[in-house]
Formats: C-alpha cells, structure tokens, sequence
C-alpha cells in the first residue's frame, strides 16, 4: 500500500439520464499535478465533487491510501481542501472572521497568522468588510485564502481563478508551485492557462 | 494543527450567533408571527374568558409549531447555497455535531424568543397562574423536539426550490405527537390533574430527537449535496 495516494478506478458519472463520463482512472501521487479539461457541460464539476466524496460516482470508486474514502472519511478529510464552484464563504461576515471560522473546520498549519495570510492574497485592506460589499475576485481571493492556512496535502479546486486578475493569478501559480514543493498534490479545473514552475500538468480529458 | 470537535463547535456556535445578530429583524418574523396568531384568535372564536381558557393551550401550541415551521427556513439554506454547507461536511469533524449546534443556535434564536412571548399571551388567553408555567414547561420541553425533527425535514428538502410545501408536509405529522402532549398538558393542570405523564411523553420525544435526529439530519444534508 502506498502512502498518500489518489486513485480513481473507473469512474461514471450519470446526471438526469445522460452520461457525462465513464470509465475515469487516473492515480495522483506526491508532487504532481493534473487538470480536469473538457468543454462546458462535460463534468468537471460532478468529476471534482466524487473525488471528495460530496457525490456518489454512479460507476467506480474513489481510493486514498488504497483504501475507499468513505471508509475512512475523517482522515481522508484530514488530507483535504476543497475549493468548490460557491466560495464557501458567509457574505455577512468579514473576511477575517470566515477565515477563522474554515480554521476550525480543517487541520491547519502550525503557525497560521490570518493577517499575513490576506495580505498575502491581497486583501488586507479589506479585511475588516463583510464579504456582501466584496467583490467577485476578492470573494475568490478569500477563498483561495484558505489554501494558505491549511496543512492538508491534497487539494480539489474548480475553476480557482476565475474573476481573479492576472497578478492574482500568479499569486495562485507560485502558490501551487509551494504546495507541490513540499509533496502536496492538486487537482484542479480552469479556462485560464496555469503554469507551475517545473511541476508539469498532466491532463484527465473529459469528451462528452 | 489540528481543531478539536470542541474548538469547531464553540466556532460555529459563534459563528451562528454573529450571523443572528446581523439579521436580527428577519429572526423575529417566526415571533412576531407567533403573537400575530394567537392575537387573532379571541377576534374569531370570540373574546369568552371561559372558552379561551378552554382552547388557549392548544391555540398557543399551533402558533408555536406554525412558527418553528416557519423558522426553519433559515436553518440550512444559507449555508448549502454559499458552500459552507460542502466545508462543514468535509470538515475534520462529524457533521452530526456540527448540526446540533447549529440547531441549539437556531432554537435560542426562534425557539426561545416563543418562551418568552408565552407568559404574555396565556394572560391575553385567559389561563390560569398553574395553567401559564404548565404551558411554559411544556414548551420548553417541546420546541427543542419540534426543531430537532424539523432539522430532519428541512435537510432533506435544502435542495429542492420552493420546497415549503414538501417541508410542511413531511414534519407536520411528526409534530403531532408533541401537539396532542403539549396542548393536553395544560389542560390537565387547569383541571387539577396530576400531568407527569404528558412530561415524560414529552420529554421521551426530546430524548429521542435528541439522540436520533442529528444523525438522520447530517444523512439528509449529505444526501443532499450529492
């Protein structure tokens, strides 16, 4: 058995009566990274949502350790960050307080200063806003946020750029390229081009 | 660094709270709600003292169970339309707990404010000294139930639009058991009867509720972000 591993076993996934996809396998180790890409409608989304076990897959079967991750679910989660499609964020609360909040919920690194942390997303002049006056691409900067404070290794995002400028953009890259550094994995979904310095990206191609 | 369960519930219990205060005026609809009820009542069936006394617990108890109901809304939706609703079931800890303090914060919130209201309109209903603290215990005993069960229905129903109707629907039955105590409780004490039975009926229900209700919620919420 191999330790700190992804593995999907062919995976299908069917919304309403069509299928979107069948027959996914792909396996993530330590340091690598991969793109979900397909056209709009393809899957991405409901491929991201089983990999974290928030979906059934209607075929298949998610494996982390080599073992199914709804056996196991609070180490798996352990291992776990998720930035989905909806921030996951309170609009009636600040910044500050909803990093706070995913804090608690997620085993975070050993020395977290949540200040440093929004400057470095660039938001520390907003920090004390409730989210409802911020805008798209801060809201997402909130969200990608969280990926700053938290000590698990594998990380599901969808669509993490999206609304963020180009300088937001490479913040994103160079902290992937961190992550992957220091043997995390990812697994993402974008219409932007990302690039991470030496971490190729390999691709898991969704065809409907 | 790893939270304990007890680090993330005293988080979102304040979390809650922080977001009850900054919408404090939609918070009071299910009390307002609840005093706008029983007020109406005397104007329809008539402003008789003996005959008020005589429906008043039950008319107490519908408008509360009316009221939760209403409630109850605002108990999942925000946080399954936001996503917080997929962090807290990815979270390190049991979704479980994670719901029942979400449904202690939501019965301080909705439930106790109609503790407070009762007293008030037992006097407009003409009970008596006995019959206002009977009615006070009961509810205090029958809300929580009422909340618990409803966190069942409206977990199951987070993801359907315009789901009330189906809420309503699926709770209501199961809130009749607390109804028939609940009203008859009163009764009973007015008439000088001895009422231990209704309590520990309705404190069975608490229990029960208590115990089973956040794990068949956590199942529902989950099933309903698939």
């Amino acid at each position: 058995m191999q330790l700190n591993m992804l593995e999907a076993r062919s995976l299908g996934c069917v919304r309403g009566t069509r299928l979107l996809f069948e027959d996914i396998s792909f396996q993530i180790h330590p340091g690598e990274i991969c793109q979900v890409r397909g056209t709009n409608g393809a899957g991405k989304t409901s491929l991201l949502r089983i990999l974290c076990g928030l979906s059934l897959p209607e075929h298949g079967e998610v494996l982390w350790d080599g073992a199914p991750i709804d056996q196991d679910r609070a180490r798996y989660h352990a291992q776990l960050a998720y930035v989905g499609h909806a921030p996951g964020l309170k609009l009636d609360l600040t910044a500050r307080e909803n990093l706070l909040f995913a804090l608690s919920l997620q085993a975070a690194q050993e020395h977290v200063d949540i200040d440093e942390v929004l400057e470095r997303v660039g938001l520390d002049a907003s920090a004390n806003l409730l989210c409802r006056h911020l805008s798209a691409g801060q809201l997402r900067r909130v969200a990608i946020a969280r990926l700053h404070l938290t000590s698990a290794l594998l990380w599901i995002l969808d669509e993490p750029c999206s609304a963020i400028d180009s300088q937001g953009v490479s913040n994103i890259e160079t902290l992937l390229g961190t992550h992957l550094d220091a043997g995390g994995m990812v697994i993402f979904t974008s219409h932007q081009a990302i690039q991470v310095a030496q971490h190729p990206i390999t691709t898991i191609e969704l065809s409907s | 660094m790893v939270p304990t369960l007890g680090n993330a519930l005293v988080a979102l219990v304040r979390r809650d709270i922080r977001l009850v205060v900054r919408h404090r005026f939609e918070i009071a609809n299910p009390v307002l709600f609840f005093i706008i009820v029983v007020t109406l009542f005397p104007f329809g069936v008539g402003s008789d003292p003996a005959q008020l006394a005589l429906i008043g617990s039950g008319i107490v108890w519908v408008a509360a169970l009316l009221a939760t109901l209403l409630a109850l809304e605002g108990l999942f939706r925000s946080d399954f339309e936001d996503g917080t609703l997929e962090q807290m079931a990815l979270g390190l800890h049991p979704l479980s707990a994670l719901v029942l303090s979400k449904v202690f914060v939501h019965w301080c919130a909705t439930g106790l404010p109609l503790l407070i209201a009762a007293p008030l309109l037992g006097i407009l209903l003409n009970m008596s000294v006995t019959g206002q603290l009977t009615l006070l215990a009961a509810l205090a005993l029958g809300t929580p139930t009422l909340s618990l069960i409803g966190a069942v229905g409206m977990a199951l129903t987070v993801g359907v639009k315009r789901g009330g109707l189906l809420l309503t629907l699926l709770v209501l039955p199961l809130y009749v058991p607390v109804l028939i105590f609940g009203a008859s409780v009163v009764l009973a004490a007015e008439a000088g009867l001895p009422t231990a039975g209704h309590f520990y009926a309705l404190g069975a229900m608490a229990v029960l509720a208590l115990s089973l209700a956040p794990l068949a919620t956590s199942a529902a919420l989950r099933i309903s972000l698939n």
